[in-house]
């Protein structure tokens, strides 16, 4: 277990790191965009909300930049991000609570498809190295993942929405319903979700193809594949149990390198489908020059990564032995 | 002991072996020129790759019209005139796409080569410097690997809005270096205790002669493949910044083209092309250089060529 408690530290030092990010940030840009924020919030704000986001963006100039630093951690740790220009009186941390579940259900859904399918069809495609099947499979997924997600996303709307309607163009779910439990609810969000979560698998799905095909190639050369042939075993079981079973680890660690890929994708797809989730938040910020807003959601996506990557470690942990007794 | 991981280090370099070994060494374009000739793969992205290049080049040649003038109708359809119809400003698409393809292939370059050399600096530095050096560099990759890109990309250029190309290549380089130093610290740190270096630092060479002149040559191929990951890196992510408004919107780059259409709504007002086709434009850059760099790929590791079979049969 000493590899978890390990990237728990890391998992410690990456969260300490961005929070530094973000404090630096601000304070090394030329003063004026948060000066100028500062100017729109006179006489709009009370005292105490004023003194958070002075705070958070280092306009106090009377104050050391540790004692800043200790103010700012403070603020951060209790959740107080100060209040969103964009959405005025809210508070930051609700704006983006808000927005956290859509993004964490797109991501989650469509990151274990593509995970899954993609491995999957890495796996035949090495197996049938040479082949008709690996020949046209990977130079086209070697294409389609070089196609910007956004841009996939606009041409899918573009076809599925405007041409012909068949789905919805954008936003979570219909535009006069509230947001319940409710049967037709749950259908409008499925429906709603299809063309971002399409556009997403689509595009992600080559390097977890790619991954795999390279790991497989490597175990199908190894010596227990070729007595598990020489035993007569037959094909889809050599495959699946004995090469593709030992391949699949490797790629899962490479989810976490390929997750910030995703991620990155994720918002901006969000965007072009006006998705109420963390990346349309992000577009809205960035529009409006709302500072809090931008670096709330830069802490908070970072935290999610984190977490995601502390789970694939344990995971990995769990199935792949040589981890646990390594020292 | 020493001497037992010395030879294991050798075993796992082993590809950049064979250079050495053939008797009269050809040229190294050659080598490449034969090495792309007979990879589809290659060739292809080459090609395409060329193509925009040539483009790039000869713009003001190329481009029929003024890109930023207005010279026709606001959203004409493809016509003789105006090959790929016009904007709703009536500029001609295809004079922008011409003109858009100089700063997209810029930025890919120069901050494909920015973290190119972070990445180089970082990763070798780390491995040749070891110690606490290189836990502390290796703490600093893992770190910056983690972090997701495009959320800390949208903060720093919101912040320096305004800033345009070179502020888009400063934010691409210094998120995008630490893929390629952690796919290099292990690479050179192989190559530390090889005797060819022993005998670089017996003869009294400081330690940046020996890294830039011994131990860099032997990791080209290495780099190269680095520098074309980097250089698709930022051919996206130079497109995505730009299209959410964080470039310098009055450049002409096919990220600005997507940016001004989306905002004039172009797939909604009958003029699909003015955001087709500068996406086709940087769905096929990118194509081109992840072909190449597959093909890269295949080189560095001979296990995934599909040609052993050819050569088995001869």
């Amino acid at each position: 277990m000493t590899i978890i408690v390990r990237r728990l530290w890391f998992f410690l030092i990456t969260v300490w790191a961005a929070l530094t990010l973000n404090f630096i940030l601000p304070r090394m840009m030329p003063g004026s965009p948060t000066a100028a924020l500062m100017a729109r919030y006179k006489g709009r704000l009370n005292p105490a909300a004023i003194n958070a986001l002075q705070a958070a963006f280092g306009l106090r100039t009377h104050e050391s930049l540790p004692q800043q630093y200790v103010d700012y951690l403070n603020n951060t740790i209790h959740g107080n991000f100060g209040l969103s220009v964009t959405f005025f009186p809210s508070k930051v941390s609700t704006v983006v609570l808000q927005a956290l579940p859509w993004t964490l259900f797109l991501a989650g859904t469509t990151t274990i498809i593509a995970f899954v399918l993609g491995t999957f069809i890495g796996m035949v495609v090495a197996w049938r190295r040479g082949g008709v099947v690996d020949g046209v499979l990977t130079p086209g997924f070697v294409v389609l993942s070089t196609i910007p997600y956004f841009w996939l996303g606009l041409i899918c709307i573009y076809v599925f929405s405007i041409s012909h309607s068949w789905l919805p163009m954008g936003f979570g779910y219909d535009e006069n319903s509230n947001i319940s439990l409710s049967w037709s609810f749950i259908q409008q969000v499925a429906v709603h979700a299809l063309l971002p979560a399409l556009t997403i698998i689509i595009t992600a799905i080559g390097g977890w193809i790619l991954t795999m095909r390279n790991n497989m190639i490597g175990t199908l050369s190894e010596d227990y594949v070729r007595m598990a042939r020489a035993k007569g075993l037959a094909p889809l079981r050599i495959m699946v149990l004995y090469a593709g079973r030992n391949a699949i680890l490797p790629n899962l660690t490479g989810f976490a390198m390929a997750l910030g890929f995703v991620v990155s994708g994720l918002l901006l797809t969000e965007m072009v489908f006006t998705y109420p989730g963390i990346g349309y938040l992000f577009l809205q910020a960035v529009d409006n020059e709302d500072y809090p807003l931008m670096q709330a959601l830069f802490l908070f996506v970072t935290l999610t990564v984190l977490v995601a990557i502390l789970l694939a470690d344990v995971v990995n942990a769990v199935l792949d032995p040589r981890t646990r007794s390594r020292e | 002991m020493y001497q037992h991981i010395a030879v294991d280090d050798e075993a796992r370099v082993a590809p950049v072996l064979p250079q050495s070994k053939l008797p009269a060494r050809p040229g190294m374009l050659a080598r490449v020129g034969s090495v792309i000739l007979s990879n589809r793969k290659a060739l292809v992205g080459v090609i395409i790759l060329a193509a925009i290049v040539v483009t790039a080049v000869f713009a003001p040649v190329l481009a029929p019209y003024d890109p930023n003038a207005t010279v026709g109708p606001p959203g004409a359809p493809p016509s003789h005139a105006f090959w790929l119809g016009t904007t709703s400003q009536g500029q001609d698409i295809l004079s922008q796409l011409i003109w858009g393809s100089r700063e997209t292939l810029i930025i890919g370059i120069v901050a494909g080569l920015a973290a190119t050399m972070l990445a180089v600096l970082i990763g070798v530095s780390a491995a040749y410097l070891g110690g606490v050096a290189d836990n502390l560099l290796s703490s600093v990759t893992d770190i910056f690997l983690v972090i997701p890109a495009l959320p800390l990309m949208i903060v720093i250029a919101a912040y320096a809005r305004g800033g345009g190309m070179w502020v888009l290549i400063g934010v691409i380089a210094i998120t995008g270096w630490s893929f390629g130093a952690r796919q290099l610290r292990p690479q050179a740190l192989s190559l530390r205790n090889r005797e060819f270096l022993e005998s670089a630092r017996v003869r009294g060479e400081n330690s940046a002669y020996v890294i830039v002149f011994e131990v860099l040559p032997n990791m080209v191929s290495l780099i190269v493949a680095i520098f074309l990951g980097a250089a698709l890196y930022a051919i996206l992510a130079a497109a995505g910044l730009q299209f959410i408004g964080l470039g310098n919107p009055s450049d002409l780059s096919w990220g600005t083209m997507l940016y001004w259409g989306e905002n004039n709504e172009a797939l909604m007002t009958g003029s699909p092309l003015w955001i087709v086709a500068p996406g086709t434009c940087i769905a096929l850059l990118g194509a081109s250089v992840a072909f190449i760099n597959y093909a890269v790929d295949e080189l560095a590791n001979p296990s995934l060529r599909g040609a052993r079979r050819k050569r088995a049969k001869k």
